[in-house]
């Protein structure tokens, strides 16, 4: 038996020990440089060898400090949302939907759905999708002790209201619109898009008017940092609009005709060339100069032939709807109105599958943009939640609480085993047929930053957030980094699925982070522990086993590992709780989606 | 709770055991196969993979004297009649070891694609990912004494091979600075505390996998807890350092960090890892072609040397399967910018050793560049086909897909010149 998820009652004392009060260290730091900045008059009294000495130290030390609270405070704006109640049961209604669309499905492909699964994992899972990281054991409390009606319903909001959600989730998505690429330059450029698009996803945004801005950028790119879209595809000093026209067939309408950009789509007969030229052309315009992006409109798209060597001039033009493109305007303003338009039901279907995607680590229909065409059965689904999603303004966080109130999302990741089944196991074909029909959660791979989001949130135990010291928001902002480069990073493909590797196994095992997080010592959760529950260690046992997987042990747990507690005090105890951690931080139920 | 020996101990007891001739379930060291010699040993393969798309005018294909040729020169070589680019004096000396194909043909000419085409001899499908040749090839023919992994991608660079659908446990494993210390590889904390973790492991897993036994068998979790613990443990992890090797034979690759590749791969040759890919980057040169490739020779030409001469001393030239290519050629028209764009019509690569036909010239493209087709063309399937069968292999097998899609490995026929 997986163990019980609430044991709400075994572990008060813990609780109350784990409660933390919300400092605001964060600002005494940062009060530190209006501090220096005063100090001037008194250094007239000073030697001018010490001031030769003192100021540029000081200058390291302001810029350190500007640079930390840039990174760690992160999207700088705290836009708060209004929560908004009635949305959320209309969301209700659309998950409705949604569920008689699945059980009509369940009943034609004779399946039965696996059983619900338990809120706090359902919370675990909606924590993952939406901030990166598991519940902290601050939060799981919380939640248990919400006896309230629809506490999964207020959670999503509240985790949605959170401003850990626009950052993790524009990162996200930023994947699909400015890749991933290395390089000093483009990160930094990267970086201010994504601080932009956090703040559109914080004020929920309409998605129409998010991709609008998108492609008709114009300035500079740091103070208008939706240009990053565009200046994102330069190649040699030049925009290049063919990368411009892939990238947002790809990410905006979750079509792939990269192909068509040398000569027809072999494979899929929809894409012809002249379609891909004919998009490309739309971006032709743009120029990207020290005075920002802009469209010199005097520019034509002329291809140049590579049999005969003459080229020809390229009007703009779009591969289907071309009566929802507008005749007036600016190119690319021309093209974001045909994306967007109503009637361009490819539009919400992408959007809809790609967040589909993010709740539950794998898109409805894959790969993530290559979507067949709307109205097709095998994605019927989609049409019905896009269908809504239109209707609702196209708010991205009204679709992520339709997601997250689906019955899909809410099924435990064990299928469900006929009764006169021989074993209590599925086979695999059958768990298959069951995955494919959304008839059980799929156990997946976590991406990278949600592994290590997880091991830094569990090594803390208080919730992480804007709220934290800004050393502890730096030192997660550094550490993901390099965990996520060496765990293996699939840039945009990471809606693709995966097995886990051994490089992965030995930087758990073996990593230095990993060492260091659990490492027995004054401010980590291992010490903290081990010290609060001496003479407990049922407790202990339990406390780590909620940090870490959110649940309680089972009995084979408690009678390997218990034994590692029993009779130890001070070091020896914060080293046997630092064994458990290992031990769980290792195992498949940390690391896997469930 | 221990359940069996501390896994320090291991060794020693395995040893131990076959020291009083009860090793019955570890080969003997010396019939290890990777001690073996000469043809009887297990092919490997090692892929120099020139990253960007290196010009064959530039390198295997030179056209000096023709519009299209640049101001790149030819010089002779081993080979009776083959000239090479003059950038390759130490090619030159051994290149009768290798055959030089001048026609390969791939219709993919963008990077990404190309690359991908290249390392599994399929074009990108929309529906899965082929595995790489050396997946295929260290899926088939697994070596059980070894304990390392067994596809090896070296020197960094874009898209390094992978499993694709025989799964990310086949998957190169990457190695950004070869010879440099190998990270996360050591446990620091004590056996006792070690194997207690793992006991605790071993239970914890269970309890997750319970009602949910083949999708998490699916994740191969514990299998790659296991590989990665026999890993650390393994003597085998020296033929990742080079710091026993001279200075000399430092230096003879190349100090760089594509010459310390073909150095570790030939160790891990040696070692019996099955297939090794080192990556140069580089060479996509839409500006300034010409230096550019210079500078690529200068990294490449000892490096290269080296590996082929020390393969040959070592007396592993004959089970070691040696490729040089990239994702495509450049085209015969030099651009304003005094730079060759992609061209994957009629570009070359060598390939050689494991029991391969040595000194073979295949095909020829016209030195006009006009005709854009080569003669006798090549397609990289058959390549691989060659390769594959060659390793022992059925090149055409079929295997089943994740998806219940039957795919063959190859879709090539090999090249009856290079058999």
């Amino acid at each position: 038996m997986e163990g019980c998820h609430a044991a709400g009652d075994s572990t008060p004392q813990a609780a109350s020990l784990f409660y933390s009060h919300r400092c605001q260290n964060g600002q005494t730091s940062l009060r530190q440089p209006d501090r220096l900045a005063s100090s001037p008059p008194t250094l007239e009294n000073v030697g001018m060898k010490l001031l030769r000495r003192v100021i540029p130290l000081l200058l390291v030390v302001v810029g350190l400090l500007a640079l930390v609270q840039a990174i760690a405070g992160r999207p700088t704006g705290d836009i708060s949302t209004p929560r908004r109640l009635a949305d959320r049961f209309e969301a209700k209604q659309t998950a409705e939907r949604l569920d008689a669309w699945f059980q009509d499905r369940w009943t034609r492909e004779q399946i039965t759905p696996a059983a619900p699964a338990h809120e706090a994992t359902v919370l675990r899972r909606l924590s993952l999708a939406l901030h990166g990281t598991v519940p902290s054991l601050e939060e799981l409390r919380q939640f248990e002790a919400d006896a309230k009606k629809r506490r999964l319903e207020r959670w999503t909001q509240r985790l949605l209201d959170d401003s850990r959600f626009a950052t993790y989730f524009s990162e996200r998505l930023g994947r699909a619109l400015v890749g991933a690429e290395e390089g000093p330059f483009l990160a930094f450029r990267r970086d201010r898009f994504h601080a932009w698009l956090s703040e559109q996803l914080a004020a929920n945004r309409p998605w129409d008017r998010i991709v609008t801005r998108l492609v008709t950028a114009q300035g500079l790119p740091t103070g208008e940092p939706a240009t990053n879209f565009i200046t994102i595809a330069q190649v040699d000093e030049e925009i290049d609009e063919q990368v411009l026209a892939g990238r947002t067939i790809r990410a905006f309408l979750g079509q792939r005709i990269d192909c068509a950009q040398c000569h027809d789509h072999f494979f899929d007969p929809r894409w012809k060339q002249a379609h891909f030229e004919g998009l490309a052309a739309f971006y032709a315009p743009v120029r990207f100069s020290p005075l920002g992006v802009d469209d010199n409109l005097a520019v034509q798209f002329e291809v140049t032939d590579h049999e005969s060597g003459t080229s020809r001039v390229v009007e703009p033009r779009v591969p289907f709807g071309s009566e929802w493109l507008p005749s007036e305007g600016t190119p690319r303003r021309r093209l974001a109105q045909w994306l967007t338009d109503r009637r361009n039901l490819r539009f919400d279907r992408a959007i809809v599958n790609r967040v589909w995607g993010q709740m539950f680590g794998r898109p409805f229909s894959s790969p993530v943009n290559d979507l067949p065409d709307p109205g097709d059965p095998a994605t019927a689904a989609l049409d019905l939640l896009s269908e809504d999603f239109r209707s609702h303004n196209r708010e991205l966080k009204w679709l992520i609480h339709a997601i997250a109130a689906s019955r899909p999302f809410r099924l435990d990741s064990r299928p469900h085993v006929p009764h006169d089944s021989q074993t209590l196991e599925l086979p695999l074909e059958e768990l298959r047929r069951h995955e494919e029909a959304w008839a059980v959660f799929p156990v997946l791979r976590l991406r990278p930053e949600q592994v290590i989001g997880a091991m830094l949130q569990t090594a803390s135990i208080k919730t992480i957030d804007r709220h934290s010291h800004l050393f502890t928001r730096a030192r997660r902002f550094f550490s993901e980094q390099s965990f996520v480069q060496d765990y293996g990073d699939l840039g945009d493909e990471e809606l693709s699925e995966q097995t886990g590797t051994i490089p992965q196994a030995l930087l758990r095992m073996n990593g230095q982070l990993a060492r260091e997080l659990i490492k027995p010592g004054a401010f980590g959760a291992t010490t903290a522990i081990a010290r609060a529950t001496q003479g407990n260690d049922r407790l202990c046992l339990g406390t780590c086993f909620e940090v870490c997987l959110g649940r309680q042990p089972s009995d084979d747990e408690q009678e390997v590992m218990g034994q590692w507690l029993a009779d130890t005090r001070g070091r020896r105890r914060e080293l046997a709780v630092e064994d458990i951690f290992w031990t769980l931080f290792n195992s498949p139920e940390f690391s896997w989606n469930h | 709770m221990f359940t069996g020996p501390p896994i320090e101990r291991r060794r020693w007891l395995q040893q131990s055991l076959a020291g009083l001739g009860l090793g019955f379930t570890l080969p003997a060291l010396d019939a290890r196969s990777a001690d073996r010699r000469g043809p009887t040993r297990p092919t490997s393969l090692i892929t120099l993979f020139l990253a960007g798309g290196p010009s064959q005018l530039e390198t295997w294909d030179p056209h000096p004297g023709h519009r299209i040729g640049g101001e790149t020169t030819a010089i002779e070589t081993r080979l009776k009649g083959l000239k090479i680019a003059s950038d390759y004096p130490q090619t030159a000396e051994i290149i009768n070891e290798l055959s030089v194909i001048r026609s390969l043909v791939s219709r993919e000419g963008d990077h990404q694609r190309g690359v991908y085409l290249v390392k599994t001899g399929y074009r990108p499908d929309r529906t899965l990912t082929h595995p790489s040749l050396g997946a295929i090839l260290a899926k088939e023919r697994w070596d059980k004494t070894i304990e390392i992994p067994q596809h090896v991608s070296l020197g960094g660079g874009p898209r390094p091979a992978r499993g694709g659908f025989l799964g990310a446990q086949y998957d190169a494993y990457k190695i950004y600075n070869p010879g440099q210390e190998l990270r996360n590889i050591t446990a620091r904390i004590k056996d006792a505390r070690q194997d207690r973790r793992l006991e605790g492991l071993r239970v914890v897993s269970q309890t997750f996998s319970r009602g949910r036994l083949a999708a998490t068998r699916g994740t191969q979790h514990q299998l790659m807890v296991d590989r990665a613990l026999a890993m650390m443990n393994s003597d085998q992890l020296k033929a990742f350092q080079i710091d026993d090797e001279s200075r000399s034979t430092i230096d003879l690759y190349g100090d760089s960090r594509f010459g310390r590749g073909c150095l570790v791969a030939r160790k891990l040759v040696e070692a019996g890892v099955r297939a090794i890919e080192v990556t140069l980057p580089g060479w996509d040169t839409h500006t300034n072609n010409f230096e550019g490739h210079r500078e690529q020779a200068a990294t490449l030409d000892p490096a290269l040397f080296a590996l082929i001469t020390d393969l040959k001393q070592y007396d592993l030239l004959d089970s070691t399967i040696v490729l040089v290519l990239g994702e495509f050629g450049r085209t015969p028209t030099v651009n304003p910018l005094d730079g060759r764009d992609h061209w994957p019509q009629g570009f070359s690569c060598l390939v050689g050793g494991g029991g391969l036909a040595a000194g073979r010239l295949l095909g020829a493209t016209d030195p006009t560049g006009k005709r854009r087709k080569p003669d006798q063309p090549v397609e990289i399937a058959d390549l691989f086909a060659t390769v594959i069968s060659r390793m022992g292999v059925e090149f055409g097998k079929e295997v089943i897909t994740p998806i219940g899609r039957p795919m063959a490995y190859c879709e090539g026929t090999p090249i009856p010149g290079l058999l």
